[in-house]
């Protein structure tokens, strides 16, 4: 029997880029393969190649033994090829079911159809397990059950080969387990599932065989049994690394800091939502020189208003002070002079400006310090480029290149390094590793410990639980807007975190 | 890499010129005439000779100045559609300026002073869409295009009841400030509207070009133009940026006002610069916002609007107009097409 997808030298540059140099990719029917590498490997490329976005330059693309070399997206469609892609491609104010039928309307003459639609999606979520009210509004989805839509709309269109890119980033564990049952169920109708990811937990759990990708070329093809997260790591990166969970019971400092006067202070904290609704409900909490307080929660539970709110970006009442400084009436410029620094959540939108030289996006935030009577210093931005670019090794290391050009990983490094030139007491360290490879990951765990080692307070806010366990002194669960625990790091087991962090404990 | 940001913003214009050839050829024939006789007469009577050539450097000035306004706008993320009514405002307020001004003071000490006025007639014009976006959100393309027919009528009005001179629908002429035309000090130019305004004109460009790529402001500017929540996070105001690059964008149109007032007929008339705010929307997308650009594309425009005069012997002086649209068509929808088009030739060639 042929293999679902054989993928065999391909080449794919862009510009001076080589993003793929000759990959190899073979999947068999009915597995679930997990396509493995860091950022800037030429995974998402590879899949972009074999749903028909992008052409190759060379190599042969076969499906179900067919050369399908150079087709183009709705070829693949057609073939039963179908991509769910890391950003949500959903119209916000149209229902569950008009989504899914977004391109392949059922009509009734010149009506549409929506309750045979409805059905559809209905018979579709019971074959398969993937459940959402179909009349509901895509505005009013959690992260998880959207992306429930968005692979019901791929299947939808008859695929039969799925492609998921990094689906589990946004979710929370209970919602990453209820993909995987997903997954296998598809599997067990004889679906077939590449999955792409950073995470070498899930590969262990959910796939069948795992192909490593490094700097364009297929490394490894590994089957399940035999792997390990180390192994795995090492093909990625070439060379072994001190993964995250290592560290899960060691390298902490409860109590250490605690005792001394705090950084940052916030009392009584309220943040008002669009509904009239606390976002933020009278959170109190203090965070210590040579302190991490880790954040954990499921995304969508104030966070991020929370983060905001400390940095400036948002109304908010009660008090925030660093150092004893009320940093209420200043605003994000100044709170940023007082010692403030934040790494935001979304690189793409906060944290850079995707068009401005890697030079201009490192000093961005302190434009003020980089001028001479009303310019830009040019010569001390490239100056402070260029060492920024070398301790931070972030590639391609010419500070002209924009930002947009860069891998994932690469661009969250501009920030990290940015963020960390500044002269600051207290670091908001918002998802600071989401959506980044191993190795920039290792890069960054390591300078926030040395942040903290030198005396700064720093808040992690992260959706990542081995991150919090990894990094924090002390950690908080964030619920609904509050904050339902507040642990030493020693009392904080995974299992308890993940009971706080879907309101168990809280309904309780 | 440079070469390459060098032809990828020089093919699009040039694409675009080539296809406005063509359907330019397709129309005189259809006129009768003969394409050939048509474009050499357009290059004679423009570039050809003094006088044509003083008509472009005249027309050019002007929509420099609102290329740039509009321009100015766009690298902030935003669309002044008001150029038309702010070249206007400024040009009525220099007119009034000057009408206030005693005889015999030196043009040259009178410069600043009509510059500010210019400067404030559009900047106010520019201002009012501005504050309305920074604190209401209000939409800059509707309030700007809503605007352009208030203040063109208000400037009618106070035009025709309290300032013109009998019998005209023009204010006094300006007893001081004058500005020397260029045939004045090369005499071939003879008859041309072409004045020292063009000084300025450069002059702006040049700010333009310095503020934008060297200042802090202009960092923080070509942001909030770009991403404006990570402006935000960079400390930026940008309901700040906001309303200050829409109040100086109307002021660089109202100062283009000064090239008719000041340069050319020495008082403001109803409808003196019809058409160069919008033209300027055209000068700063095929200028592609940047000053070098800007200054090109307006040369070209008003090589287009001169060159429609000159032949109207032979064919309808709107053949320009329409060649002048397809210029624009094409440009606005060339760029993206024609740099992919490269980048798969420059592949290709590669491979």
């Amino acid at each position: 029997m042929s293999d679902a997808i054989r993928l065999a030298g391909i080449e794919k540059s862009f510009g001076a880029v080589r993003a793929n140099r000759g990959a190899d990719l073979q999947v068999a029917r009915g597995e679930v393969h997990a396509l493995v590498g860091e950022n800037g490997a030429g995974k998402s490329t590879l899949m972009r190649i074999l749903s028909g976005l992008y052409p190759a330059d060379a190599g042969i693309i076969e499906v179900d033994g067919r050369d399908v070399t150079g087709w183009s997206t709705s070829d693949a469609i057609a073939a039963g090829v179908g991509m769910v892609h890391q950003h949500f491609m959903l119209v916000p104010t149209l229902t569950v079911a008009e989504n899914v039928m977004l391109g392949s309307e059922i009509t009734k003459g010149p009506v549409l159809d929506r309750a045979a639609a409805e059905q559809r999606v209905r018979d579709l979520g019971a074959r398969t397990g993937l459940v959402v009210a179909p009349d509901r509004l895509v505005a009013d989805l959690s992260v998880g059950e959207a992306q429930r839509v968005e692979i019901l709309k791929t299947l939808y269109r008859g695929a039969r080969i799925l492609i998921l890119d990094e689906p589990t980033a946004v979710l929370s564990p209970p919602e990453v387990q209820e993909l995987w049952n997903v997954l296998r169920a598809l599997r067990a109708e004889g679906g077939t599932v590449v999955l792409i990811t950073h995470k070498l937990d899930e590969v262990i759990e959910v796939s069948d065989t795992i192909t490593v990708m490094r700097q364009g070329a297929t490394v490894a093809r590994i089957p399940r049994e035999g792997a390990t997260p180390q192994s795995i790591a090492r093909a990625m990166v070439g060379r072994d690394v001190v993964l995250a969970r290592d560290f899960e019971f060691s390298g902490t400092s409860a109590g250490r800091g605690v005792a001394s006067t705090p950084l940052l202070n916030v009392q009584n904290l309220l943040v008002s939502g669009a509904r009239r609704t606390a976002v933020v409900d009278r959170v109190n909490f203090s965070v210590a020189p040579g302190e991490i307080l880790g954040v954990a929660g499921v995304e969508g539970n104030g966070q991020t208003e929370l983060i905001e709110a400390i940095a400036g970006l948002r109304e908010a009442e009660g008090s925030i002070s660093l150092g004893g400084l009320d940093l209420r009436p200043l605003d994000v410029r100044h709170r940023g002079d007082a010692g403030l620094s934040h790494i935001p959540e979304d690189r793409h939108e906060r944290g850079l400006v995707l068009d401005y030289s890697i030079a201009d996006n490192l000093i961005l935030g302190q434009q003020h310090r980089f001028t001479s009577g009303v310019t830009i210093d040019v010569a001390r931005v490239l100056a402070h480029a260029e060492e920024r670019i070398r301790a931070y090794d972030i590639r391609p290391a010419d500070p002209a290149t924009p930002a947009r050009s860069l891998s994932g990983g690469n661009q969250q490094k501009i920030v990290v390094a940015r963020e960390m030139a500044r002269d600051f007491k207290v670091l908001l360290a918002s998802q600071p590793t989401r959506g980044v490879d191993v190795g920039a990951i290792e890069l960054i765990h390591a300078r926030l410990r040395e942040a903290r080692d030198q005396g700064k307070a720093i808040l992690l806010v992260s959706a990542d639980l081995a991150e919090v366990l990894a990094l924090a002194d002390r950690v908080a669960v964030m619920y609904g807007g509050r904050f339902v625990a507040l642990l030493l790091r020693a009392e904080a087991t995974p299992e308890l975190l993940g009971q706080f962090m879907t309101g168990a404990e809280h309904a309780a | 890499m440079n070469r390459r940001t060098l032809e990828e913003s020089l093919l699009p214009p040039v694409v675009a010129l080539l296809l406005a050839a063509v359907v330019g050829d397709v129309l005189i024939l259809s006129f009768g005439q003969s394409p050939g006789a048509v474009y050499r007469l357009l290059l004679e009577g423009t570039w050809g000779n003094a006088y044509g050539f003083g008509q472009v450097l005249y027309k050019a000035t002007t929509l420099t100045f609102t290329g740039l306004a509009v321009g100015l706008g766009l690298r902030a993320g935003l669309f002044n559609i008001g150029a038309e009514s702010q070249v206007a405002a400024g040009g009525f307020v220099a007119a009034v300026a000057g009408m206030l001004l005693p005889a015999g003071i030196p043009a040259l000490l009178c410069l600043p002073l009509f510059v500010l006025a210019a400067a404030l007639g559009g900047g106010i014009v520019g201002a009012v869409p501005g504050v309305l976006k920074a604190k209401f959100g209000a939409h800059e393309v509707i309030v700007t295009i809503m605007l352009n027919f208030i203040v063109l009528a208000l400037l009618n009005y106070l035009t025709s009841a309290k300032v013109h001179v009998p019998d005209t629908l023009h204010t006094p002429e300006l007893k001081s400030g004058a500005l020397f035309r260029l045939s004045d000090v090369i005499p071939a130019f003879h008859g041309s509207a072409a004045n020292a305004t063009i000084l300025l004109a450069v002059i702006a460009a040049a700010v333009f070009g310095w503020y934008l790529f060297r200042t802090r402001r202009g960092f923080e500017l070509r942001a909030v133009g770009l991403q404006p929540r990570a402006a935000e996070n960079a400390g930026v105001h940008v309901g700040g940026v906001v309303w200050r690059a829409l109040t100086v964008s109307g002021a660089i149109a109202g100062i283009g006002g000064l090239n008719y007032v000041l340069g050319y007929k020495h008082y403001y008339e109803e409808g003196f610069a019809s058409g160069a705010g919008y033209l300027g929307i055209a000068v700063a997308l095929v200028g592609r916002n940047h000053p070098l650009g800007i200054v090109v594309a307006a040369l070209l425009f008003a090589t287009l609007s001169q060159g429609g005069l000159v032949v109207n012997a032979l064919v309808p002086k709107q053949m320009i107009d329409v060649l002048q649209a397809v210029v624009i068509l094409a440009v606005a929808t060339s760029v993206p097409e024609v740099r992919r088009m490269l980048r798969t030739s420059r592949r290709t060639a590669a491979t």
